[in-house]
């Protein structure tokens, strides 16, 4: 701990404003710690685990799940799925490669393809590219929980923020591993933290992308930038109306845009819905943590 | 006089009982054997158990004659004299509390004091209301170390309850504290709850002319972190001494009780505040008192 404390007041509680990026600023350092401390804790002295599974998909998000999994864990107690489907970028699996071998992170390649295909080809030849990408994802899922269980492994979840608060993943797939170091950091904060662990800047500075559908991009997919959208998400989540942000300078396109992404997932960021018959209903009357 | 306390920054292990106590031992234990012996150890909130358990409180709430016995047959004679204060959830006739035990360890010791937490944190990621209930008030006691008063995370955010304890004659003021972490804006080097209970303490112990302990708990539990951070502070409320963040730790503080007497002879805030209390408890709003008009209404 630091002797030298800043006064409270923080930049959270400032009027926002479009280019006052101030709110989504992090202590990279502290984060690191924070999340390197939280990965030991959860994974081995609350979960009993040694070892982790963690999906490398060439992206951003993965790359520093991973790279902080080995901080916390050593490299030896991590392997790295990379998981290609036909359509997926070869850069996709360049990249994976780049950032296993800058943190020395065992590798395993196990094409879905055949898998994926088996089901679509045979019985929904006509599945577009949303559907294929869904089924895609929910295979990655399989696999990832499958050699988990084979290797005594926990899988690490990879998601961010931003991603879970405007619903742009697949419900049960992306979302599902148990435990996740990366979900309460917008896309623009995993960059900084990625950028600062070392994460190779070829993979931190490309867009962002799904690779569940070619040259799809998850800007393209949203029609706003992560930064522009963090910082919307950043003030509807603190409290503050769509209207006060579009009156403090926000284009009220992208505000909408978000606003409404946000409000037509909440179901996405919840266990199923149970019906409730008695006073014993599980996570409504019988409320025990998940640790516990 | 010299008193020497140590602030236990502690992590439970969650639902796990005897191993938790027994973890509570062995510090207790080791610090009797210390060559500067405490004569005091301040555990965090909750270090029983874990603070966030939810319907969990029900099994795992015990009475505090219950606890003191449990932990006075793991601690042996090699504690014997020695204080300590301790945060746990209560359970007697009435219900299930978040407490705070103070007890002197030992045959010819005994519980001095317990309180419940006043202020049940309900918001946000906290739900206390929903399985304990609040405590009365907010006493201070005799303790061999001074007069002393307990507050529990947060009592310690509500500026009344350091007023009340020092008005009850506290001059040191132990808050047992278990508060996950938030915020990470650049320039702390510390989560933000961090920032906000440095500027917590260091009021009242300025204000009052105390001393203030806070022993924070560690561990992550559910995804929320508890950083610790634990910190002491002089009756000028300049910090002592803060702990490490994410690991737990034993903290030595050497505090002068008689440097709250000379602190509240340079600046006599206390003395101001207990001239004032009454009168501005009968001019206060609710008091049934109706303030005379102005002249010429």
């Amino acid at each position: 701990m630091t002797g030298a404390w800043p006064p409270a007041g923080t930049a959270e509680a400032r009027a926002p404003h479009p280019a006052d990026r101030g709110p989504l600023d992090i202590d990279t350092d502290l984060v690191r710690d924070w999340l390197v401390q939280f990965l030991r804790e959860e994974i081995e002295r609350r979960r009993g685990f040694r070892r982790v599974v963690v999906g490398l998909s060439g992206g951003v998000d993965s790359a520093l799940t991973a790279a902080l999994c080995v901080e916390a864990l050593g490299p030896e107690a991590v392997l790295a799925l990379l998981l290609p489907y036909r359509t997926s970028s070869p850069r996709s699996r360049e990249h994976a490669l780049l950032v296993a071998g800058k943190f020395g992170i065992p590798t395993r390649t196990i094409d879905i393809t055949r898998a994926v295909d088996g089901y679509l080809d045979e019985f929904e030849p006509e599945a577009g590219g949303h559907r294929r990408g869904n089924v895609a994802a929910r295979q990655r899922m399989i696999v990832l929980f499958d050699q988990a269980f084979k290797l005594s492994a926990l899988p690490v979840g990879t998601g961010n923020k931003s991603e879970r608060l405007l619903g742009y993943y697949t419900w049960h797939a992306d979302d599902s591993p148990p435990v996740n170091p990366l979900g309460d950091l917008f896309k623009s904060q995993v960059w900084a933290l990625a950028r600062a662990i070392g994460v190779p800047v070829e993979v931190v500075d490309k867009p962002a992308t799904a690779d569940l559908i070619q040259g799809q991009t998850d800007e393209d997919d949203l029609g706003a930038t992560y930064p522009e959208a963090d910082l919307i998400l950043h003030h509807l989540t603190s409290g503050r109306g769509a209207d006060d942000l579009v009156e403090a300078g926000f284009e009220r396109t992208k505000v909408e845009l978000v606003a409404r992404r946000l409000e037509s997932t909440h179901w996405k960021r919840h266990l199923p819905t149970v019906a409730m018959l008695s006073p014993t209903a599980i996570g409504e009357w019988y409320l025990r943590p998940v640790d516990y | 006089m010299p008193l020497d306390i140590a602030i236990a920054q502690f992590r439970p292990s969650k639902g796990d009982f005897d191993a938790t106590l027994d973890g509570c031992a062995g510090i207790i234990r080791r610090a009797a054997g210390a060559e500067r012996r405490p004569r005091l150890i301040v555990f965090p909130e909750t270090a029983l158990t874990g603070y966030f358990l939810e319907g969990g409180v029900r099994e795992q709430a015990i009475a505090a004659p219950e606890l003191f016995e449990a932990l006075n047959a793991r601690v042996g004679e090699d504690a014997d004299g020695l204080d300590v204060a301790i945060g746990f959830y209560e359970r007697d006739a009435a219900g299930i509390y978040n407490s705070a035990l103070y007890a002197t360890l030992g045959p010819g010791g005994g519980i001095l004091h317990v309180h419940r937490k006043v202020f049940l944190a309900t918001y946000g990621v906290f739900q206390e209301e929903r399985f304990v209930e609040a405590g009365a008030g907010i006493r201070a006691f005799d303790a061999p170390p001074g007069r002393t008063a307990l507050l529990i995370c947060e009592d310690g955010f509500h500026s009344v309850s350091g007023t009340l304890a020092a008005l009850d004659g506290a001059s040191i003021i132990l808050i047992l504290s278990a508060s996950p972490a938030r915020g990470a804006a650049p320039g702390a080097g510390v989560p933000g709850n961090l920032v906000r209970w440095d500027a917590l303490a260091s009021g009242i112990a300025a204000e009052h002319g105390v001393f203030v302990i806070v022993s924070q708990l560690v561990g992550f539990e559910g995804g929320k972190g508890f950083a610790g951070g634990s910190a002491a502070y002089d009756p000028r409320g300049h910090r002592l001494l803060a702990g490490p963040l994410w690991e737990e730790a034993v903290l030595p503080v050497r505090v002068d009780l008689d440097e709250a007497a000379r602190a509240r002879t340079e600046e006599p805030l206390f003395s101001d505040l207990e001239r004032s209390w009454t009168r501005l408890l009968v001019n206060s709003p609710g008091s049934g008192v109706r303030r005379p008009a102005p002249d010429g209404e």
